[in-house]
């Protein structure tokens, strides 16, 4: 479970989150919707760990931890995955490699064995078949050459390897076409289970139709102005932000 | 993948202060008096009961040294060395040489075995596996104390052995091609070493034979105040083939030692040589103190037509590194291929690249460079490429990356490119990027800590040219990156 109490957070003295409250149950997917510069990617970066954003007020637990005093890979280790909205490229490093340092890294950290490499083989292979990603695709250079939804489809195989507790997906169906989002929707629905949440950042109704979610949110100004079930992304969807907007002013 | 592992378990084993060969071996040493004159090139010459050719060649050199000033182009600074404070002969006690492994002082063989060298274990696991076996000479301080699988090298007719023994044993091999690639008059560093080198490595490969398996000497200097000065004379007949590495470490000390090495390369026709370097040496501490000064010529002359020469290089120790591994390309259609890693961290300084001369016909070369540069450290590349009147059809791709760690280091990249053949097609790329803070926090979210997602970056960044080194070279060149590294982020 994650909540997250009277959020303040600020870039360069310019306030993005406002006093921002929420809270995910286990199981639950939550979607967050709202205009642009609402504050939903700083949201998906703060609670990830990114630098930069200075935390002036508030708290984030997970599962009762204060995620705030932890490193970006300390809180991966303890189950956070953000899914990027720009996956970023390392030249030189095949798909693999990578996906097997960040596993057994994070399985250290957490005083696990190491995978062997038939093991890991073996899930890794059986993750990429059902995002129908090639063999190929995973001796290339992380990210390097790689289409939108090929990206995409690459930060799913890695949620499904790395077995996350607290997903966050920050405009996972951007750039996506019709099959690709219907692929990465997929993926991410076999990841649903009882002790799993995530956290859907999107600016469509679209996205929710595959991935259907529990909760939906909306968020202005840098707070969460409303909330209610999935019904509710229709109605944004219907009548677009205008209502929300207004209250930015407020 | 295993070895990024393994990287980042050797990273973690290492204390703050990361120079895991800073062991210093108690043995019994003979030297020569402190300084240089011509008695001392008279003693290192009895000393190896050198011919007095040999003796004459290095008086003529030392002559035209006293002449010579100390190259001040690099853009490296440091103290005035004082060539009359260095030890140029110190040798474990014991010699003569020994004729077998049995008769090297223990103590000698145990520091082997801590840099990872088991000179036993070779020629016990003699047998197995041909290809996989590495001849090993070992050079400590100024001698050479073991060359392993002489025997069966020379079955295929392969001469391996100190250069020391080979200008006693084949006098007439060595007379004809010493000096022929470097010349005693060289440059600065090169003169001193003909005058006062003490040992090194000697290997002929003769016509037609594809050398069994790969060479390798370590050179190690332990003993204090004393300069290493090795010579090696590599000479592959016509069609012949031969993979020669070459590692090398020292001591932590708080002063400098003084490592001026002399490589000469020759390949006839359709020979190949591929040689390939790990250089471990102290970097000196985080202050700067100490530290070995690296001033190395390293020269291959491609005689032969369709000869070819590689070098490939990790370079990630030394205080200073002065080092330009060149290619003179007289034969036609000859290659020289030349493919680097620097890393320079804390307050290293390394000028280092390449020379590709291009004197024959048809003849191609390939520049491959990857400078990383972290701490306060700079890291320069410098090379020269060059079409004389008659290199028609001369051609050359030259590329050159340099990556930054951290805002207090610098990167330069000095090309000189010199054309007298309209023919010619030299081509220059060159990039210089940083580590981005947004890369770190994507590897980071991935659950790689700040040094392992720099490792596996890095690791990266160089892979083009640690797939040029052999197998257990890679995996130690990756190794050794990671630790030289380590402390460079946060």
């Amino acid at each position: 479970m994650l909540e997250i109490k009277n959020l303040v957070v600020q870039i360069e003295d310019k306030r993005i989150l406002n006093g921002l409250n929420l809270t995910v149950n286990n199981g639950e997917i939550a979607a967050i919707m709202g205009p642009n510069g609402s504050g939903k990617s700083t949201l998906s970066y703060v609670i990830a760990g990114k630098e930069d954003y200075e935390v002036l007020d508030g708290e984030i637990l997970l599962d009762g931890q204060n995620v705030l005093e932890m490193e970006p890979d300390e809180r991966a280790a303890a189950g956070i995955f953000l899914a990027f909205q720009y996956p970023l490229e390392i030249p030189g490093v095949a798909s693999m490699t990578f996906l097997k340092a960040a596993l057994n890294a994070q399985r250290k950290a957490r005083g696990e064995e190491e995978l062997t490499t038939p093991d890991f083989i073996k899930r890794v292979n059986a993750a990429a078949q059902q995002l129908e990603i090639p063999k190929d695709m995973l001796k290339r250079a992380l990210n390097v050459g790689f289409s939108g939804g090929e990206k995409k489809r690459m930060e799913i195989l890695q949620m499904a390897l790395l077995q996350p507790t607290f997903c966050i997906l920050d405009e996972t169906d951007s750039g996506l076409d019709i099959d690709a989002l219907r692929i990465v929707s997929e993926g991410v629905n076999a990841l649903r289970s009882p002790d799993r949440s995530f956290l859907v950042i999107t600016h469509y109704q679209r996205l929710l139709n595959h991935i259907v979610p529990d909760t939906v949110h909306v968020m202005s100004s840098g707070r969460i102005v409303k909330s209610g079930g999935k019904e509710l992304a229709l109605e944004l969807e219907a009548n677009g932000y205008a209502d929300y907007r207004t209250s930015e002013a407020a | 993948m295993p070895a990024v592992q393994e990287t980042i378990d050797q990273v973690r084993s290492i204390d703050v202060d990361q120079y895991k060969y800073g062991f210093e071996t108690e043995v019994e040493m003979e030297k020569a008096p402190k300084g240089l004159s011509e008695d001392v090139i008279r003693f290192i010459s009895a000393k190896k009961g050198e011919p007095e050719w040999m003796l004459q060649w290095r008086l003529d050199a030392y002559k035209r040294w006293l002449t010579m000033r100390e190259p001040n182009w690099a853009r490296v600074s440091y103290d005035k060395i004082d060539y009359n404070d260095i030890y140029y002969y110190a040798a474990p006690k014991n010699n003569p040489a020994p004729k077998s492994l049995d008769e090297v002082d223990p103590e000698i063989l145990k520091t082997y075995e801590k840099l990872g060298i088991p000179l036993r274990e070779q020629e016990i696991l003699a047998g197995v596996e041909p290809q996989n076996r590495v001849a090993v000479d070992a050079v400590f301080d100024s001698v050479s104390v073991a060359t392993t699988f002489k025997e069966e090298l020379a079955k295929a007719g392969v001469i391996f052995m100190p250069i020391s023994e080979a200008i006693r044993e084949y006098p007439d091999l060595v007379r004809q091609y010493l000096g022929s690639v470097v010349p005693v008059t060289d440059n600065y560093f090169a003169t001193l070493n003909s005058a006062v080198f003490t040992d090194g490595s000697f290997v002929y490969i003769p016509p037609g034979v594809r050398c069994p398996m790969e060479l390798s000497t370590y050179f190690r200097i332990n003993e204090k105040n004393t300069g290493q000065f090795e010579r090696t004379l590599i000479i592959a007949d016509k069609g012949s083939y031969v993979s020669y590495l070459e590692g090398c470490t020292a001591p932590k000390r708080d002063e400098n030692q003084l490592h001026a090495a002399v490589v000469e390369l020759v390949a006839l026709d359709d020979a190949e040589i591929k040689y390939s370097t790990v250089q471990n040496w102290y970097p000196g501490d985080a202050q700067g103190r100490g530290g070995i000064y690296n001033f190395v010529t390293k020269r291959g002359d491609c005689r032969g037509r369709n000869s070819v020469i590689t070098w490939t290089q990790v370079e990630t120790g030394s205080a200073i590194t002065w080092k330009y591994p060149s290619c003179i390309l007289r034969g036609d259609n000859s290659r020289g291929e030349f493919y680097s890693i620097a890393v320079s961290n804390g307050m290293q300084q390394v000028d280092s690249g390449t020379k590709m001369i291009h004197l024959g016909k048809n003849t191609t070369s390939r520049i491959i460079s990857k400078g990383i540069a972290a701490g306060k450290s700079d890291n320069t590349y410098r090379g020269l490429v060059s079409a004389h009147r008659k290199a028609t059809g001369a051609r050359n791709f030259t590329n050159c990356d340099s990556l930054l760690i951290g805002n207090q280091c610098g990167a330069h990249t000095v090309p000189y490119i010199e054309s007298k053949n309209a023919s010619a097609v030299f081509e220059h790329e060159a990039t210089t990027s940083k580590i981005s803070e947004d890369q770190m926090f994507y590897c980071q979210q991935r659950g790689l800590s700040e040094e392992e997602a720099t490792a596996l970056i890095v690791n990266g960044f160089v892979k083009d040219v640690l797939q040029q080194l052999p197998m257990e070279f890679a995996v130690e060149a990756q190794k050794l990156i990671s630790i030289s590294l380590e402390g460079s982020v946060g």
